[in-house]
């Protein structure tokens, strides 16, 4: 496949409201708007940007097939534009998902199912959630992309697949809380794990790595936003500081994933099929 | 560097974003507290002054007939350093009227009483303000339980309920608060001659430094000895913490139908906001 022409991204790092989906609605629509007057080709919001995080029971009440009411609007609006927004998806089976829809020209190109649900400390993704099960790659006009909902980025399975099969971006929707205030750490120590990972990422997989995250508070949680562009040698590109609701605009050229392919051919020495036959060795020796 | 020490301007950064979020979204733009001379009482109101203007502030002193007029004194610095609006309610005639008829003299229900009674009339003083009751405890008071239930640990949100009491301090002294406030000897101020410290057995230097290892990084009782807590003063304090975890829920209420509240019926406060 030819290289895709560079282009800009604008990532929102938006407020959204609990389980108040007209108001989000309003708020997608408003970003769509500046995002296509600053010239941004692509529109990426973070984690659960239609419906707010903390959902608990909640959760169905603001559930939408992937052809519900607000995401038609969206993807309607959605022309001459790649836009990435989270929702929760209720499937024909009746099951949930922390779900992540890519719209592009006005079609559905593709909804990412989180796959790690987050359910520890603070958090209780699987009490109302189901688990997605696959990393699929998106094939965007702007190139290959690869969706990583928050904690999918804090697992090595998930970027490292889409890294073998070859993508140009990963999308890293999230909806991180700002936690760690010691006086040992540089600023929040949540924003400084994000950076790293990010960094990392990039560096390992000679990926664009895009992270958008929310801001505003639920209940005394306090989302950190510092959304961020990691470039394909890992070097952080574009960073929005601060807690404030605000848009990232970044100039991405998908070139330098392969100047970076040709300077270190990580993904040429990659040796997937003896992963594949360590796992079953391990998997035969493990009972 | 203690590893309790904070990073002060993000977490004052942080608290005023709380503050606004946490009541502009449920309309209010007010808040109001008691004001006891204490460095608790003082953070939560310079943290309110700066969130919401001092204007739109209300420190209610609040003293009992027996209540160390030093308490009042540094209270009115308080008011004055932050320039909020302020109030004076003499809560003796409400306390006696209670006490002298239930002939109460156990200092420790006296001192629940009074702290109780404060309470209604913040809550009271709430309505005609239009604001809501800010809380004023601690992290470290509200793990030992040094606390009235429904009384001072009563709020409609608190801005200090994650802060140790040393990092109370820290933020407090990074706000300017006045050195009267900020060098005192903490006390609940319940009868004469009170303070935390004799009262509780041991300093909130050694509580902080035990309760950060033990519930912020989970030790275990063989890794607290190992740091050199000694055995009697862990075992106390981790009693203490589970004694008291009552003060920190709900009422217990037994789980009859399919969907009992907050059980299974399970929404933020935000819900819709």
């Amino acid at each position: 496949m030819k290289t895709p022409a560079p282009f800009q991204v604008s990532l929102a790092q938006i407020e959204p409201t609990l389980g108040n989906l007209d108001a989000n609605l309003a708020l997608h629509q408003s970003e769509i708007k500046a995002a296509r007057a600053a010239g941004s080709e692509m529109l990426l919001f973070p984690e659960l940007s239609l419906t707010g995080y903390y959902l608990k029971d909640q959760t169905p009440e603001v559930a939408l097939a992937r052809d519900g009411a607000e995401l038609e609007v969206l993807r309607e609006a959605s022309g001459g534009l790649t836009l990435g927004l989270g929702f929760v998806e209720r499937a024909p089976d009746g099951r949930l998902y922390n779900a992540y829809a890519i719209f592009e020209d006005g079609e559905l190109l593709h909804v990412h199912r989180k796959v790690h649900l987050v359910t520890y400390g603070m958090f209780e993704e699987s009490r109302d959630l189901a688990a997605g099960d696959q990393f699929c790659v998106v094939e965007s006009r702007h190139g290959h992309l690869g969706v990583l909902i928050c904690e999918d980025m804090w697992h090595a399975a998930g970027a490292w697949l889409y890294f073998l099969a070859g993508v140009d971006m990963l999308l890293v929707p999230s909806a991180g809380p700002g936690r760690g205030v010691a006086a040992s750490d540089p600023g929040l120590a949540s924003v400084e794990t994000w950076r790293a990972l990010l960094a990392n990422a990039s560096t390992l997989y000679q990926t664009w790595s895009l992270y958008v995250n929310r801001t505003g508070v639920e209940d005394g949680v306090i989302f950190g936003g510092a959304s961020r562009i990691a470039n394909p040698q890992g070097r952080e590109v574009a960073v929005l500081e601060g807690l404030d609701p605000g848009h990232l605009t970044c100039r991405i050229d998908c070139g330098e994933n392969e100047r970076a392919r040709m300077q270190a051919p990580l993904r040429r020495d990659e040796k997937p099929w003896m992963v594949l036959a360590e796992l079953q060795r391990i998997e035969a020796n493990r009972r | 560097m203690s590893p309790l020490d904070i990073q002060v301007e993000l977490v004052e950064d942080l608290l005023l974003r709380f503050l606004r979020k946490e009541t502009g979204k449920f309309g209010f733009s007010r808040v109001l507290l008691g004001l006891s001379g204490g460095v608790d009482s003082a953070l939560a109101a310079a943290l309110a002054a700066r969130a919401f203007g001092a204007q739109n502030v209300l420190g209610v002193m609040l003293p009992y007939r027996t209540s160390n007029p030093d308490s009042e004194g540094d209270a009115r610095l308080v008011i004055e350093a932050l320039g909020i609006e302020s109030k004076r309610i003499d809560i003796s005639a409400m306390a006696d009227g209670y006490l002298d008829a239930a002939n109460v003299s156990d200092p420790l229900r006296r001192g629940n009483v009074m702290a109780r009674c404060r309470m209604i009339v913040l809550y009271d003083e709430s309505v005609e303000f239009a604001g809501l009751v800010l809380g004023t405890s601690n992290k470290t008071e509200a793990l030992l339980g040094y606390s009235t239930q429904f009384g001072d640990s009563a709020s409609a949100l608190n801005p200090l309920g994650d802060l140790y009491k040393h990092q109370v301090f820290q933020l407090a002294k990074h706000l300017g608060l006045p050195d009267a406030v900020l060098d005192k000897e903490p006390s609940a101020d319940l009868f004469m001659g009170q303070t935390d410290e004799a009262e509780l057995g041991f300093s909130y230097a050694e509580a902080d430094a035990l309760l950060f290892a033990m519930v912020d990084e989970r030790r275990s009782v063989e890794e607290l000895l190992a740091m050199g807590f000694e055995e009697a003063f862990v075992l106390d304090i981790a009693h203490r913490i589970a004694q008291n975890q009552y003060k920190r829920l709900p009422p217990i209420i037994p789980k009859l139908s399919n969907r009992t509240l907050n059980h299974d019926f399970r929404y933020l406060r935000s819900w819709g906001h």
